[in-house]
């Protein structure tokens, strides 16, 4: 039996993007609990906050040019990003529990989705002032209006889902 | 309460810091580091009939990453409400002065009440900025393949191409809603 080509695409789409979410294809029974992962939430959640990567007004003073502050911090967050996931990567080699460190590469494909849903994803980005980290975390900081605006992006992720079919990537 | 646990964080201290999530959740656990897969997960859990996108064990492959979000929560409550800078987010004159003209003034928390209070909920503007800008994150994010974080910081991390292009549209549409889309809205009552 052939399978629809229309199908087989999708299968494959979704094999990338499964992978894309776990770079381990099957757990280690040593590795560290859920409760590690909270808290280093929890620390993130500080950084952004304090850092005020949250503030719908750092946003606009970033894309406004008229700041330095956000820049600055994509601008040492980056170094320091590529610095450890190259040294993880090329020299440790090992997770915690000494498990080979994997990181699945992205397709490329056309690059549309990248290019396409970046542009959708900046202008609410403009909207809200918040990636959805901040979502998160402006949630916390008693902005409570964020819970519908994470509800809504659930609802986009969502007909994504549903769309993504008819959609180029 | 003593003023330094109140104070904002320069950028040269929260941006290096921020780099650290990266490689610490790949050393932890082969982890990358990205919050907009669980929206994805989110999803799964409650809707994924019908949905292939949706229907995969969501638990196992987003467990972590949903007690991760989970944790930016209660950080976002230590830092934004216990431990809450009482003074306006210090933005530069002239971002105050165009926001002004626009009809956003007030600059009390981290967000402009105009656009994010309850209230603001049965303005035109305020649905559209937070029902609408949230849908817009949700679709892109998941369109693109991740967000600020998962492209921004892990892909360009990892030297990937994806996510260099993301990142360029990030910003192009991040400029086209700042001076197309938002002086729209921001003009509707």
């Amino acid at each position: 039996m052939t399978v629809p080509l229309e199908t087989r695409a999708d299968i494959e789409l979704d094999d990338d993007d499964v992978h894309e979410l776990s770079a381990e294809p099957t757990r280690d029974p040593s590795a560290p609990g859920l409760w590690i992962y909270l808290l280093v939430g929890v620390a993130f959640g500080i950084v952004l906050t304090k850092g005020e990567a949250i503030s719908w007004f750092r946003i606009q003073e970033m894309f406004r040019f008229q700041g330095f502050h956000m820049f600055g911090i994509f601008a040492t967050a980056l170094p320091t990003a590529i610095a450890g996931v190259q040294l993880l990567k090329r020299r440790w080699r090992r997770t915690l529990d000494g498990a080979p460190i994997v990181v699945p590469p992205k397709h490329l494909g056309s690059g549309v989705r990248y290019a396409g849903g970046g542009t959708i994803f900046g202008l609410g980005w403009a909207l809200t002032g918040a990636c959805p980290g901040p979502l998160f975390a402006l949630l916390g900081s008693g902005v409570t209006t964020m819970a519908v605006a994470i509800a809504s992006a659930m609802l986009g992720t969502w007909t994504y889902g549903r769309l993504r079919h008819r959609l180029p990537h | 309460m003593p003023d330094i646990l109140l104070r904002p964080w320069p950028w040269y201290v929260a941006g290096p810091l921020i780099g650290l999530f990266a490689p610490l959740l790949l050393w932890l656990g082969n982890r990358m580091f990205g919050v907009s897969s669980n929206l994805r997960h989110l999803c799964s859990a409650i809707a994924p009939r019908g949905i292939p996108y949706l229907s995969y064990d969501w638990r196992r492959e987003g467990g972590w990453n949903l007690a991760f979000v989970a944790g930016i929560v209660v950080g976002g409550v230590l830092a934004g409400l216990i431990f809450r800078n009482p003074a306006p987010v210090a933005i530069a004159d002239s971002t105050r002065a165009a926001l002004a003209s626009l009809g956003i003034g007030d600059r009390t928390g981290l967000v402009p009440r105009e656009l994010f209070a309850w209230s603001a909920l049965t303005t035109l503007r305020g649905w559209i900025a937070i029902v609408g800008g949230g849908f817009l994150v949700g679709f892109g994010t998941a369109y693109a393949g991740g967000c600020t974080s998962g492209h921004g910081i892990s892909g360009v991390a990892n030297l990937e191409t994806p996510s260099f292009i993301a990142l360029a549209g990030f910003f192009a549409g991040g400029l086209l809603g700042t001076f197309v889309l938002l002086p729209l809205v921001l003009g509707l009552r």
